[in-house]
C-alpha cells in the first residue's frame, strides 16, 4: 500500500548520508536506502533526477491559530502549508487560548495532529500556568503527557526567581526550557530595533541589549541550576557571542534561529511594511550577518520558522499598532537555501539544522533516513526558483516578511509515514 | 521624479522642493497682512480635516488657509467616536475617499497613519503631525520665520531644547534645517533624546550654557507632562532649573538670538514667560502667523499638482 522506491535522488541526511542513492518505504517505514539500490519487484518508482531528498523537515517554534486564534489559522491550514514547504514535524508554542498548560491539552494537540494525516505535532508545555510568567505550570504531568519541552511562547519568563526554579525541576523530567529573550521592562511599547531607523521613523524602540541581557542572565541560571536552556529566535551579534562563550565553558545552552534575522534586515519595516513588524524586530545589517555566521560556526543549533498567522486586519493597521509576527512555513526551506545559494552554508549543515538538529532538541525520533525510521521524507530541486507572493501561499495566514522575495529552492514532494502529502 | 502628491515627510525633500515652498509662503505671508489675499484659488475643492488629535491651533490654522483660498473645509474630529467604535483608519480611509475630497489633512498620534492613508485615498494627503514622526508644515513656518528674520538659513546655529525623543517637531525641523545648511544642536536630558539620533547630522548637548552658546535661534519643545509620569525626568522643577529657559538662560546665546515654541507652551516649565512675551526676542505669536501662509502654499502646491478633476 504505502510501498515506494525513490530512485536517483541526492540522498542528504548528514552527517551519515551526502550521495546518490535510491530510497525504499515498506510499511511507512524507510527500508533501505543508498547507493547502488534497485527497486523490488512491484514497488512504484518515483524518479527523482537528482532532486535532494532528505528527511521531512522539523520546525522547533510554530504558532498554530489553534486553539483560540481559528479565524487565522486552523490546524487543517497549518498542517498544508507545513506539507508544501516539506515540514512533516513541528512543535507548537503553548500560548494560545486556552494555554497548553494543562496535561489534557498536550494529548489534544498531538491527537490533532494525528488527525492531519500529515503532521507530526510536538506540543510545548507551558512553563507558567496560562503563560503570564507567575506561577510554574505541572512541568512533569505535561511531560508524562507528551510535552517535548518548556516554553511560554512569545512571553519571556522575565522573572529571575522563576526562571531559576523552572531550570531546575525540569531537569528531573529532561525537556529545556525555551526562553523568548527579550527583557519585557525594556522592551516595553517598542516595536522596532532601536537605532537610527527607528529614530527616522518616530517608532518606539527596542534595545538589542533587551536580548543580550535575558540571555546573559539565564546562561547564569543554567550554570546554577545545571539545567537546559534554550533560546529561541536569536538576532543579535551580542546573542550569538554570548551563546558561543557559554558552550565553550560547558554550559547546557542551545539556540535557534529564524529565517528573517539571517535573510531580512531592519530597512525591510521601511515604508511602514507591518508584514516585517517581527518580534524580535528586525535588526541592522551587521546583525544579520553575525547570525550568518553563527549559523554556519555552529554556535546556532537549529533552524525553524517562528510561524505566527495572522489575519489581515492585525496588519492593516498603523506600524505600532499592528501585530508582530510572520508565516514561515512554506518559505523555511528555500530562505535557509538562500545562505546555501549565497555560498554561507554547506547545503548539509542547511538541511542538518532544519532535520536532525531540532529533532534532537525535542527529543524526537523524526528528522533521519535511518533504516527502520518512519518514511517522513521531503524531496526538493534545490535550485528551481520561486516568488514568494502573499495571498498565493499554501494554508490561510498570508502575513509572510518575505512578499515579493524572489528565492531557489522548491519543494516537490512531502511523504508522512510514506504517505504523499504534497507534491 | 514627478512631484509627490503628498506632503507626508520633510524627510526625502530637496532643497529646491523646500525653497519653493517657502518662497510662496512668503508671498501668502505679504498678501495676508494686506488682505488681498485670492479667495477663489480652490474654489469647488473640498479639504477635510481629519484629526485624530486634539489640536486647536493647527486645526484652525490649516482651516483658515484653506477658506482664505476659497475650499470648502470640513472639520473631523474622531478622535474617540469611530475609534472606539473599532473603526479602523482604513475605514475612515474608505469613507472620506467615497465622499470625493481633493486635500486631506491628518493629525494622528501613530506614527505613519498619514502614509497609511495616502495609499488608500485619491486626495492629497498632508501631514499635520503623526505620533513622533513628523511635523511638516511646522517646520516649514519655523524656517519661513527664521527666513524673515536673517534672511538665510545657511550658517545659523539653531539650538532646538528638551523633549527631542518624543517631538515630531524636532525631527522634521532637524530635516529641514540641516537640509537648507543650518547647524542644529539639541540639548537636553539623555533621557529625553532618541537612540542614535547624532546620526541625523546634529550635535548633541545635555546641558543649557553649552548647547546655546553662540546660538542664533533657540527653540524650545513642550515637555508633556507625561514624560514625569513615565520617569524619564524626575520633576517638572528639576527639569525647569536645568532645562528651562529664561531671560539668564538665554544670556547664554547671542545677543540677538530669537526665541521660538511650536506652542502650546507650558509657561514655567520649559520657558518663562519674561521670555516667551518679550517682543524684541519672541517669535511665537509670528510663526502662528507664519503657519497659515504656510498651509496655504502647501494646499495651493498640493492642489496644483492633484490629477482629480473639479
Amino acid at each position: 500500500m504505502s510501498d515506494l522506491f525513490i530512485a536517483g535522488a541526492h540522498l542528504l541526511d548528514p552527517p551519515a548520508l551526502d550521495g546518490s542513492g535510491g530510497l525504499l518505504v515498506r510499511d511507512g517505514r524507510i527500508a533501505a536506502r543508498g547507493p547502488g539500490l534497485a527497486a523490488p519487484d512491484g514497488v512504484p518508482v518515483l524518479e527523482a533526477d537528482g532532486a535532494v531528498l532528505c528527511p521531512g523537515l522539523v520546525d522547533m517554534r510554530v504558532s498554530l491559530g489553534e486553539p483560540g486564534f481559528e479565524y487565522r489559522e486552523t490546524i487543517a491550514s497549518a498542517a498544508a502549508a507545513a506539507a508544501a514547504g516539506g515540514i512533516t514535524t513541528l512543535a507548537a508554542l503553548p500560548d494560545s487560548r486556552p494555554a497548553i498548560d494543562d496535561p489534557a491539552l498536550v494529548r489534544l494537540l498531538r491527537a490533532r495532529g494525528e488527525e492531519t494525516g500529515s503532521l507530526t505535532i510536538l506540543p510545548y508545555g507551558a512553563v507558567t500556568k496560562r503563560c503570564e510568567g507567575r506561577e510554574m505550570a505541572e512541568l512533569g504531568l505535561l511531560r508524562e503527557a507528551g510535552a517535548s519541552a518548556f516554553s511560554d511562547g512569545g512571553h519571556a519568563i522575565a522573572d529571575s526567581r522563576l526562571m531559576r526554579l523552572a531550570l531546575a525541576y525540569a531537569r528531573v523530567f529532561g525537556g529545556r526550557i525555551v526562553q523568548h529573550p527579550e527583557d519585557p521592562a525594556l522592551a516595553a511599547g517598542g516595536c522596532a530595533t532601536e537605532g537610527e531607523l527607528a529614530t527616522r521613523m518616530g517608532l518606539p524602540g527596542i534595545p538589542a541589549a533587551a536580548e543580550a541581557i535575558l540571555i546573559a542572565r539565564d546562561i547564569r541560571l543554567a550554570r546554577l541550576t545545571g539545567g537546559a536552556v534554550h533560546f529561541a529566535h536569536i538576532s543579535t551579534a551580542e546573542s550569538a557571542a554570548l551563546i558561543r562563550r557559554a558552550k565553550a565553558e560547558g554550559v547546557d545552552v542551545t539556540c535557534d534561529t529564524a529565517p528573517p534575522y539571517f535573510d531580512l534586515n531592519e530597512h525591510a519595516i521601511a515604508d511602514w511594511r507591518t508584514f516585517a513588524k517581527l518580534s524580535p524586530p528586525l535588526r541592522p545589517e551587521s546583525d544579520r550577518q553575525a547570525i550568518a555566521a553563527a549559523l554556519a560556526d555552529g554556535t546556532i543549533d537549529a533552524v525553524a520558522s517562528d510561524h505566527l498567522p495572522l489575519d489581515p486586519d492585525d496588519k492593516r493597521l498603523t506600524f505600532a499598532q499592528a501585530s508582530p509576527g510572520g508565516t514561515g512555513l512554506a518559505t523555511l526551506l528555500a530562505v535557509t537555501l538562500a545562505q546555501v545559494h549565497g555560498g554561507a552554508l554547506p547545503l548539509a549543515r542547511a538541511i542538518h539544522l532544519l532535520t536532525r538538529a531540532p529533532a534532537r532538541l525535542l527529543g524526537s525520533p523524526a528528522g533521519t533516513l535511518d533504516e527502520g525510521a518512519p518514511a517522513d521524507l521531503c524531496l526538493f530541486a534545490p535550485d528551481r526558483g520561486w516568488q514568494v507572493q502573499s495571498g498565493k501561499l499554501p494554508g490561510k495566514a498570508q502575513n509572510t516578511p518575505f512578499d515579493g522575495r524572489a528565492l531557489e529552492g522548491r519543494v516537490l514532494g512531502t511523504w508522512k509515514a510514506g504517505r504523499r502529502v504534497f507534491g | 521624479m514627478p512631484a509627490p502628491r503628498h506632503l507626508l515627510a520633510i524627510q526625502g525633500l530637496s532643497p529646491p522642493e523646500i525653497t519653493a515652498l517657502l518662497d510662496l509662503a512668503e508671498a501668502y505671508a505679504l498678501l495676508n497682512r494686506s488682505g488681498k489675499t485670492q479667495r477663489d484659488l480652490l474654489r469647488g475643492r473640498t479639504l477635510i480635516n481629519l484629526f485624530f488629535e486634539d489640536s486647536t491651533r493647527t486645526r484652525t490654522s490649516f482651516e483658515l488657509a484653506g477658506k482664505r483660498l476659497g475650499a470648502d473645509v470640513i472639520n473631523m474630529s474622531v478622535s474617540t467616536s469611530s475609534v472606539n467604535k473599532g473603526e479602523t483608519l482604513i475605514d475612515t480611509a474608505v469613507t472620506l475617499n467615497a465622499m470625493n475630497c481633493d486635500l486631506l489633512v491628518v493629525r494622528h498620534n501613530q506614527s505613519g497613519a498619514p502614509a497609511l492613508l495616502a495609499r488608500k485615498v485619491d486626495a492629497a494627503v498632508i501631514n499635520a503631525g503623526d505620533g513622533t514622526h513628523e511635523h511638516p508644515t511646522q517646520a516649514l513656518l519655523d524656517a519661513l520665520t527664521i527666513r524673515r528674520h536673517r534672511g538665510t538659513l545657511e550658517g545659523l546655529v539653531v539650538a532646538i531644547c528638551g523633549d527631542i525623543a518624543h517631538s515630531r517637531v524636532a525631527r522634521s525641523n532637524i530635516y529641514l534645517l540641516t537640509t537648507l545648511g543650518a547647524r542644529v544642536r539639541l540639548v537636553g536630558p539623555p533621557t529625553l533624546m532618541p537612540a542614535a539620533i547624532s546620526e541625523l547630522g546634529v550635535e548633541i548637548f545635555h546641558e543649557m550654557p553649552l548647547g546655546l552658546k553662540d546660538a542664533d535661534i533657540v527653540m524650545m519643545l513642550r515637555l508633556q507632562r507625561e514624560r514625569m509620569a513615565a520617569g524619564l525626568v524626575p520633576s517638572a522643577r528639576e527639569f525647569r532649573h536645568f532645562y528651562g529657559l529664561d531671560a539668564q538662560t538665554l544670556g547664554f546665546a547671542k545677543p540677538d538670538a530669537l526665541v521660538m515654541h511650536p506652542g502650546p507652551m507650558n509657561r514655567g516649565v520649559e520657558i518663562d514667560s519674561a521670555v516667551a512675551d518679550d517682543p524684541a526676542r519672541s517669535l511665537i505669536a509670528e510663526q502662528v502667523e507664519m503657519g497659515v501662509a504656510v498651509r496655504m502654499a502647501v494646499l495651493d502646491t498640493l492642489a496644483r499638482r492633484s490629477t482629480r478633476n473639479v
